[in-house]
């Protein structure tokens, strides 16, 4: 396979067996006291990530915002609360490196009618705990959110909590997997189309 | 056991001889006031979510004994379960007592309801049990008539679960009629012709029950509303070929076609636009999560199989809607749930498959991970701009004075119509034959007499 063919933006290859078991196991049971990170400039370092993050979404700023994911990354919002398995269970969203640049394509046709005009968002992040894993060079971190939405007339809420992989790069601290827990994940939900 | 001996007509719900129906729905328009009165919608909890069969549930939801979900038949909260001897049954969700709901659960396996209010407790058959301290009542409290109410028919066709409170109704079977046909071939390319339902993406709307409805066999919206999907599953080719990108230039000159199948059921079948061989389906996927990698695994494992092992993942170019709230398309079953005139919710239940046969093997894993995917797109990134089309539809019904919304698409034009030796009517694939032949069934069922029956155990 040449380089260009292997670009995740490209094609698929990276979504194998391999990587839906390690990334069950990575989001199985990994909220663990023994594991928090209690180092204060360890913790502000990731909060300051995650609030970067929420600034470039509610600044529609999506080329930067798909900066901090690896190349082969995933955006996982589980349909049932506990995350399921998304290899025999349909989730809300489940995109990997191309799909989330197909996401934020469509956002931008002119022609997604569910965001014309598009949403506002103000987006709160808070509660953030750092988690250490038996890889140096890998942090899980959980943060609660609220996204005050305005479309339509209208400004709602939409709230849960989210489950982050990172991985430390050349580049810093990247976020390889970002499972989003949607606190309503198994209701029906009212145009959900912004990127969360 | 045989069933029930206990029959109770309701009083009619609401009378509907004060709407004159052929004004509201004529050959080729409608009244605004089908999608905005809330009396209408009232009047549709009888005549329609209550006189004609509704889907409720499918039977993998509740495979095994004591089973039960919690769902609406129209408006009315209902138990469906499978009872402790394997009967299905559609329990109404309220105490006998005092009307409380007593499962508030979405899904589970019960063998009795007891209520959270007073304690009054109930089998799964419906029968109740006893209650705390019979002995303030002047007779045995276990009287037929504190059994719970249920719906006297519930039949189950490969899978798909329908109710009916009118005794009156033909036989599930009778009534599905032609559109029998598109089910079985939708179950029956997957092994042993079962699916499993695994989750769903859910949505709801601001807008009427019937806006989806009338969608649901639409090819005339696909190009404009589903424009920022097919502009994104094409976005790596210079020639659009992927997903419904075939409606792109002249459809109704293809060889897909709409077609009435008769008691407010339709058919889109796309399946004529797929190149005729194994593989021919997934030629048609657009992009998905992992689909490079599992079509490169298969072909190296199981070589001319992979074809038709990747098809499995593919999405059915199909919509197989029945009247009024179920649509099989691609591998989902949508379900349209009113909520009120203006509310409605769209659930999509995702399906997988099995090994039924055995001659999957460990390929299972990677059909149904990869089938996963390919349903997760068109909820996504194509039905997230039809709801917002619904919604404003229904904002622009609020032009009291402006008063029609024409069907009339197709309508009147020489040759364009076939009317085949079933009964059904067949049309090219944007013409709006469909909606103005279902709704004609509607019209049938609003502006006659309903007759509801609830039952109870004896």
């Amino acid at each position: 396979m040449s380089a260009e063919i292997k670009d995740p933006s490209r094609s698929s290859y990276y979504v194998d067996g391999d990587f839906y078991r390690t990334l069950i196991e990575r989001f199985d049971d990994w909220q663990d006291d023994a594991r928090i990170v209690n180092d204060h400039i360890e913790r502000d370092m990731f909060r300051g990530l995650l609030e970067r993050e929420a600034r470039l979404l509610d600044q529609h700023r999506y080329e930067s915002w798909l900066k901090m994911f690896t190349p082969e990354c995933v955006y996982w919002a589980p349909g049932r609360p506990g995350g399921g398995d998304p290899r025999t269970e349909i989730a809300v969203i489940f995109d990997d490196r191309r799909r989330l640049e197909d996401r934020i394509f469509r956002l931008c046709t002119g022609y997604a009618w569910s965001q014309a005009p598009r949403s506002r968002t103000v987006r709160l992040v808070t509660n953030v705990e750092v988690f250490s894993t038996e890889e140096a060079n890998r942090r899980m971190v959980r943060a609660n959110f609220i996204i005050n939405e305005f479309w339509d007339n209208e400004t709602r809420l939409l709230t849960g909590w989210c489950g982050y992989n990172l991985q430390n790069t050349v580049e810093g601290w990247l976020i390889q997997a970002k499972q989003i827990n949607l606190i309503d994940c198994d209701q029906c939900i009212r145009n959900p189309s912004i990127i969360l | 056991m045989s069933g029930f001996e206990t029959r109770e007509a309701q009083t009619p719900g609401h009378t509907t001889t004060s709407y004159d129906w052929d004004f509201l729905v004529q050959d080729d328009r409608v009244h605004r006031s089908i999608y905005a009165d809330p009396e209408i919608f009232a009047a549709e909890m009888t005549h329609i979510f209550g006189k004609t069969w509704v889907y409720i549930a499918h039977e993998s939801e509740i495979a095994n004994p004591n089973d039960f979900v919690t769902r609406k038949l129209g408006l009315r909260p209902v138990i469906v379960v499978r009872d402790s001897d394997g009967r299905l049954r559609v329990l109404y969700n309220r105490c006998t007592h005092r009307g409380t709901t007593l499962c508030r659960q979405e899904r589970g396996s019960a063998r009795n309801f007891q209520c959270p209010y007073h304690g009054w407790n109930f089998g799964n058959n419906g029968k109740l049990r006893g209650v705390p301290w019979p002995d303030g009542y002047t007779q045995d409290i276990r009287d037929e008539r504190f059994n719970l109410a249920q719906v006297p028919r519930v039949q189950s066709y490969r899978g798909f679960i329908f109710a009916t409170l009118n005794m009156d109704a033909p036989d599930l079977l009778h009534w599905l009629g032609p559109i029998t046909r598109p089910i079985d071939e939708w179950l029956d390319r997957n092994p042993g012709g079962k699916i499993v339902v695994c989750e769903a993406n859910r949505f709801k709307y601001k807008g009427n029950w019937k806006l989806a409805y009338d969608n649901s066999s639409d090819g005339y919206h696909v190009i404009y509303s589903h424009r920022s999907l097919i502009e994104t599953e094409n976005r790596m080719t210079d020639e659009p070929n992927k997903g419904m990108a075939y409606y792109k230039n002249s459809p109704d000159s293809l060889a897909m076609y709409v077609q009435y199948m008769g008691n407010g059921h339709h058919f889109k079948d796309k399946r004529p636009n797929l190149q005729p061989r194994p593989g021919g389906l997934w030629a048609l996927e657009s992009l998905h999560p992992g689909m490079e990698y599992y079509e490169s695994e298969f072909r190296s494992r199981y070589g001319e199989r992979a074809d038709s092992l990747l098809d499995l993942a593919g999405s059915e170019p199909v919509n197989i809607n029945i009247f009024p709230n179920l649509s099989l398309l691609g591998n989902h079953i949508q379900v349209f749930e009113p909520v009120s005139v203006n509310e409605t919710n769209a659930v999509w239940y995702g399906t997988r498959i099995e090994d039924v046969n055995g001659d999957i093997g460990d390929a299972l894993e990677g059909i149904n991970a990869l089938r996963m995917r390919t349903q997760e797109g068109f909820p996504n990134f194509g039905e997230v701009d039809d709801l917002a089309n619904f919604e404003q539809i229904q904002r622009g019904l609020d032009c009291l004075e402006d008063e029609w919304i024409y069907m009339n698409r197709g309508y009147g034009l020489p040759d364009r119509i076939k009317h085949n030796a079933d009964g059904t009517i067949s049309g090219p694939a944007t013409d709006e034959v469909f909606m103005r032949e279902y709704i004609k069934e509607w019209k049938r069922l609003m502006s006659g007499p309903a007759h509801l029956t609830i039952q109870r155990e004896p």
